[in-house]
């Protein structure tokens, strides 16, 4: 196996993500495409590990696993209060910083 | 000394899950239900797990299915389900100028690319590779990645405090 086809693997993965980030109004949608941005690098830091022979890339691809889910659950938090006060979750709406 | 064989296999395994998950993630970012973009997320992790086990990580193979597709996609579910008031197709996912995003994740893969093949070109894996057993990564966890252990702790700790302050009702 090449080193390349998971590491090209890991980069249509972050940028399908980012897309998504960027076209989606949805902020549940918005948090599923950054799970998608997080697996591509969990992809990456794998392929090298097993490449440079070490185990850190699984320890920092355990972090990164835990981090997304803290992530998602103070994201989701979020989302819901987000709801509850004005009844929509799309992230176009929250307006009230813009000068 | 790994068959030949072995490693068309390999590679046949690699490329079927990888093309599953790229058709995947771009129905997650593409489709018009927000269930059905978890349900294609749910593909999209499984792939992940799968090619962790091609890249001889099983421990984190077995955490991502634990952790992403057992408690993340549950969280996403019930955060949909509390959210919308309707379940089922919506044309208001997307913003109004959602095709921005075609030209900077287009540029952004070129860039990718080219720079991946100029960097590592046609590298080999190591074919003879021993499967990193659990053993070996928590001596790493808890021997020389300690303290970021304990500084993740506390993360969890504070996302958890910060979940249920932001979300209950008072």
């Amino acid at each position: 196996m090449l080193l390349n086809q998971f590491l090209i693997l890991g980069a249509i993965l972050f940028c399908i993500g980012v897309y998504g980030v960027i076209a989606r109004k949805n902020a549940v949608l918005v948090l599923m495409s950054i799970e998608l941005i997080l697996n591509s690098v969990n992809i990456n830091l794998l392929a090298f590990s097993l490449r440079n022979g070490s185990t850190d890339g699984h320890t920092f691809a355990l972090y990164v696993i835990a981090i997304a889910a803290a992530e998602v659950g103070v994201g989701l938090a979020m989302v819901l209060l987000m709801y509850r006060n004005r009844r929509s979750v799309g992230l176009d709406e929250l307006s009230e910083m813009k000068g | 000394m790994i068959a030949a064989d072995l490693l068309v296999a390999q590679n046949v395994g690699f490329y079927l899950i990888a093309a599953i998950m790229v058709f995947g993630a771009f129905r997650v970012v593409t489709t018009n239900n927000v269930v059905h973009a978890a349900l294609w997320l749910v593909v999209v992790l499984a792939g992940a797990a799968a090619q962790y086990v091609l890249l001889a990580a099983e421990f984190v193979a077995i955490t991502q299915v634990l952790v992403y597709i057992g408690a993340v996609m549950v969280l996403f579910l019930f955060g949909t389900m509390l959210t919308r008031a309707k379940i089922g197709t919506d044309s208001e996912l997307n913003n109004k100028n959602w095709f921005m995003g075609i030209p900077v994740s287009v540029l952004l893969l070129a860039t990718l690319v080219i720079a991946l093949n100029d960097g590592f070109g046609d590298e080999q894996l190591p074919t003879d590779a021993a499967v990193t057993t659990t053993q070996q990564v928590s001596d790493q966890i808890f021997g020389p990645y300690l303290l970021p252990f304990w500084a993740l702790s506390f993360v969890l700790l504070a996302a958890t405090i910060g979940a249920i302050v932001l979300a209950r009702r008072d």
